[in-house]
């Protein structure tokens, strides 16, 4: 197992470099290189089909480019491997809401508790001893996410009954449950309305602030990756088109023709 | 199994209740009877704490459920506390006699900072939660606040963001820290650290604790103990004063009539800055010593009343018909078994259930078939809404249906009915155990002189009868009768057996044009019983005939819809559907029928009426935050459709700004469909 480091706010926590990605003849990704600083809200976009999610495979490990390396807490690498990322902090959630329908919020929340679970597998088969004991502490984790994320009165609820912005904000909370370094968010605001929308922006500006986690996040709501975000990658047909500020993603030439289209 | 578990421990502790209670109870109000009453001169409510400090130091006096667990702080506790934070706010220069703003949902910090503020000697300001920043800003000036108590970041930032109106703002103590920690804290300061400096101070500075013994000392009768703005149902809110003698005796006089021990549980839920949180929580709790429950969030209270089986409650008929719509919605997903025994069981109940209650005779085998109801329906019922504890159980503030009134008591809950008002502070009449009707209010509450004006209105003359308006004499005077009685606003007329019967606001009973009775809220009343019906706006001041605005209720006819597969993309595409004016032209009609009925009213059916395309909401200024309708403010904005009830016209064009929740403003236009509904001519229903 490599070395990992801990970074200081404001160094590089990841570095992507020179990634391609391929399926079979398709390029998904073409040599992209960014990095996310510790600390930061960075934000991945482009429009349908440009490699966006793929990039987020790709970071937590679940897709192996064919080219390039990454460096997560200073260990390099040309593969992550989706293990080693969720044990070395990496969390996300999925696009399309993947939690488990039938159990309860607090028992999807505690799922992401799992991989900080010390106490041998026998104790936790009899839930008793030590296993308690730690599931005490665990529990007490998982409510303070249940009080940070307003969803005390959903705490017994099967996540499959609720609507989908509440089961968009469990995820998150499963996410959180990991005390992740760097939580990937893809399209945590898709499919909602205003006001869960602006709920859920505070909740990932508050996580900023709270845990101290560094986010990137995928969303196609260009106002509120403006607002939130420290940095904007934009990607097109898996190539980087323009990467800084939001200011100057705002006032680049290409990343306007590529979101308004342009006459050839 | 855990339900199971839950039930038969919620049985377990109102059999141990009854137990006690059968027992004499040793009640500070009881033992006054046999000798000198200790707490005759307690007249201010710090004195009260202490009072139950010294009697029941372990008796839970507070509960707050935080992060799923509930927390408990006994009165020694809450009086140790209390005195620190009181410390903590002299030393922020908090003075005698000035207000200090308290904002946010039932919290243990907030209820510790109208206790702390009490003892300092200032005067409390409860302001609702969910003001925006303009109406706070209103509320905050007139009472010239220099201190706010609030609960969280959304409470600081309206402050901030009208700071420049408050000029005597000073400080703003915050419960919550969550979001503010890179906020200026120059004139910001989490309440712990309040209270942490004061109990730093009760050891490093004894001049200080001497100061605030000899501040609770000062501290008399006549002081101001709480103010409490009205909602504004008129116009701008006024700063009711209550004195600290006038708030204790009233409580007093409801504790031993509700006979409330230190064994009662409320559950704390509704807003800290309405009389009746303040009334019945609050203060019923400082005299009697029962326990304050503050629930997680405010959309958990059902379930954390469930959980501490509160004993004594309070709602409006909102929320029992919220509740109640809830239940038969899911009767409804039932399977087929226990929908028929449903069903089965609460006819049994509506034939029996409040004769039992009531104590009238029944005969032995319906008691036996009540009783397995019990076992079967009834008590898991009420288990599922929290209500197995239940002794006492209260509504207000508005007209509750017959049909829900007589579901809650058919099922074995004690549900009363009171009428009261923030300058009474609170009761002025309440229904005794065993004369409850729905249609009124009950007789005077104790110690309370009530007396009709000619022109129909109510007056009384109550213990807790305010001192006045803050600093608006003017208005006080308006509101008093020369000899001292105070005038309710609202019109109504004594039963037979003795009871009140409140028809409408005084002001707004008009005459049609023919010169016959016209009381809106009357006819609102009728056809809100309606689950389908959420609101109704009624005109006909002057008129020739009665009209009505309508908004429906989304999750009864949404439900509806769902069955009957009719699709709807918005509330106004529902609103406007044929199938649904032909619903409430249905309830409609039955209303006329049920009006042409009654000599004084037969002439006050609807002719027409309309489905309005928006729900009224506060945020517009179309309801009062006590969710009252403000009629002239919606005929005003809804003009043109007002226009179409009475042209005759069969569609009406309208477009009108909406505030949304997030404060932006939008527009809602479209057509609207007016209807003629059915009436009865007064004498063919009597032929019928």
């Amino acid at each position: 197992m490599k070395e990992f480091k801990t970074i200081a706010p404001g160094e590089e926590l990841l570095n992507v470099e020179n990634v391609t990605l391929r399926f079979g003849g398709v390029k998904a990704i073409t040599d992209v290189s960014f990095n996310i600083k510790k600390g930061e809200v960075r934000a991945i976009i482009g429009p349908n089909g440009a490699g966006k999610t793929s990039m987020l495979n790709v970071i937590n490990g679940f897709y192996h480019p064919q080219e390039g390396r990454i460096t997560y807490r200073g260990a390099t690498r040309s593969k992550m491997r989706p293990h080693v990322a969720a044990a070395q902090g990496i969390a996300r959630t999925f696009q399309n809401v993947a939690l488990f329908k039938g159990m309860t919020t607090l028992d999807n929340i505690m799922v992401g508790r799992t991989l900080k679970m010390q106490k041998p597998f026998f104790w936790h088969v009899f839930r008793h001893g030590p296993a308690m004991q730690e599931e005490i502490e665990h529990r007490k984790f998982v409510e303070e996410i249940i009080d940070f994320l307003e969803i005390e009165h959903i705490r017994k609820t099967p996540v499959g009954k609720l609507p989908y912005g509440l089961q968009k904000r469990v995820e998150l909370g499963r996410a959180l449950a990991m005390q992740p370094e760097l939580l990937l968010l893809d399209e945590p605001m898709a499919g909602m309305n205003l006001e869960e929308k602006e709920d859920m922006c505070r909740f990932i500006l508050d996580t900023k602030e709270q845990y101290g986690t560094t986010i990137a996040l995928i969303e196609h709501d260009i106002g509120v990756v403006m607002d939130l975000s420290d940095r904007v990658c934009v990607l097109e047909y898996g190539l980087k088109i323009a990467d800084g500020t939001p200011e100057e993603v705002k006032a680049n030439q290409k990343v306007i023709d590529a979101y308004l289209g342009v006459a050839h | 199994m855990l339900s199971g578990g839950v039930t038969a421990n919620v049985a377990l502790k109102k059999w141990v209740l009854q137990k006690k209670r059968t027992l004499p109870v040793e009640t500070d109000l009881g033992r006054a009877r046999v000798s000198q009453d200790v707490t005759a001169n307690l007249d201010t409510f710090p004195k009260w704490l202490q009072h139950h400090e010294r009697v029941r130091p372990n008796r839970p006096a507070m509960r707050h459920k935080d992060l799923g667990i509930w927390r408990e702080w006994t009165w020694a506790e809450v009086a140790h506390i209390v005195r620190s934070y009181a410390l903590g706010l002299m030393a922020h220069g908090v003075q005698r006699g000035e207000k200090i703003a308290i904002i946010g949902t039932n919290r243990p910090k907030l209820y510790w900072s109208i206790m702390a503020a009490q003892m300092v000697g200032a005067t409390p300001v409860p302001v609702y939660a969910d003001a925006v920043a303009e109406e706070m800003a209103y509320v905050l000036d007139h009472a010239e606040v220099r201190f706010a108590c609030v609960q969280d970041q959304e409470q600081v930032d309206k402050i901030l963001s009208v700071d420049d109106r408050l000029a005597a703002i000073q400080m703003v103590f915050y419960d919550e820290p969550r979001g503010l920690r890179d906020y200026d804290h120059s004139r910001l300061q989490p309440i712990d650290e309040v209270i942490s400096q004061g109990e730093a101070m009760t050891l490093s500075d004894p001049a200080a604790f001497n100061r605030l013994e000899a501040a609770i000392r000062e501290g008399k009768g006549s002081d101001i103990s709480v103010m409490l703005y009205t909602s504004g149902t008129t116009g701008r809110s006024k700063g009711v004063m209550l004195s600290a003698q006038g708030c204790i005796n009233a409580a007093r006089d409801t504790v031993k009539f509700d006979k409330l021990t230190e064994d009662d549980q409320v559950i704390a839920y509704l807003p800290l800055a309405w009389v009746g949180d303040h009334y019945l929580n609050y203060a019923q709790a400082m005299i009697a010593g029962f326990t304050i429950n503050c629930p997680e969030s405010p959309e958990t209270a059902v379930e954390d009343r469930r959980e501490v089986g509160t004993t004594f409650a309070f709602a409006p008929p909102r929320v029992y018909e919220g509740m109640l719509t809830r239940i038969m919605i899911r009767m409804e997903d039932a399977g087929a078994l226990k929908r028929g025994l449903f069903h089965y069981y609460m006819g049994v109940a509506k034939k029996w259930g409040e004769k039992i209650l009531n104590g009238e005779s029944v005969p032995l085998l319906a008691r036996l078939n009540y009783a397995l109801g019990e076992a079967l329906i009834y008590g898991p019922l009420k288990n599922v809404l929290g209500f197995t504890t239940v002794r006492v159980a209260y509504t207000a503030g508005e007209a509750m249906g017959p049909e829900l009134f007589a579901f809650y008591r058919s099922i074995g809950i004690n549900l009363k009915q009171l009428y009261g008002q923030t300058e009474a502070f609170l009761y002025v009449t309440c229904q005794t155990d065993n004369a409850v009707r729905c249609d009124c209010v009950g007789p005077a509450a104790p110690n309370t002189e009530i007396k009709i004006a000619d022109d129909g209105e109510v007056l009384y003359k109550s213990p807790g009868q305010f001192v006045g308006y803050f600093k608006e004499p003017e208005k006080t005077a308006e509101t008093m009768t020369p000899d001292g009685y105070v005038r309710t606003g609202d019109a109504g007329f004594f039963e037979k057996d003795g009871q009140l019967r409140i028809i409408d606001r005084a002001k707004d009973v008009g005459k049609l044009k023919d010169g016959s009775l016209f009381a809106p809220k009357y006819i609102e009343n009728k056809l809100k019983f309606f689950p389908n019906i959420r609101e109704v706006v009624a005109f006909g001041q002057a008129e020739d005939n009665v009209t009505v605005f309508i908004n429906i209720d989304l999750t009864a006819m949404g439900n509806w819809a769902e069955r009957n597969n009719v699709s709807y993309g918005s509330y106004q595409e529902l609103a406007g559907h044929p199938q649904v004016y032909e619903i409430i032209a249905g309830h409609v009609a039955e209303v006329n029928r049920q009006l042409a009925d009654e000599p004084m009213m037969s002439r006050s059916q609807v002719h027409r009426f309309l489905i309005l395309p928006k729900e009224l909401d506060a945020d517009d200024g179309e309801l009062t935050r006590t969710q009252k309708v403000r009629r002239s403010f919606i005929a005003d904005r809804y003009d043109p459709l007002v226009k179409a009830l009475y042209d005759g016209s069969e569609m009406a064009d309208i477009s009108i700004e909406v505030s949304f929740e997030d404060g932006r403003k939008g527009k809602i236009e479209g057509r609207v469909k007016v209807m003629d509904a059915k009436t009865f001519p007064a004498s063919a229903v009597k032929a019928a």
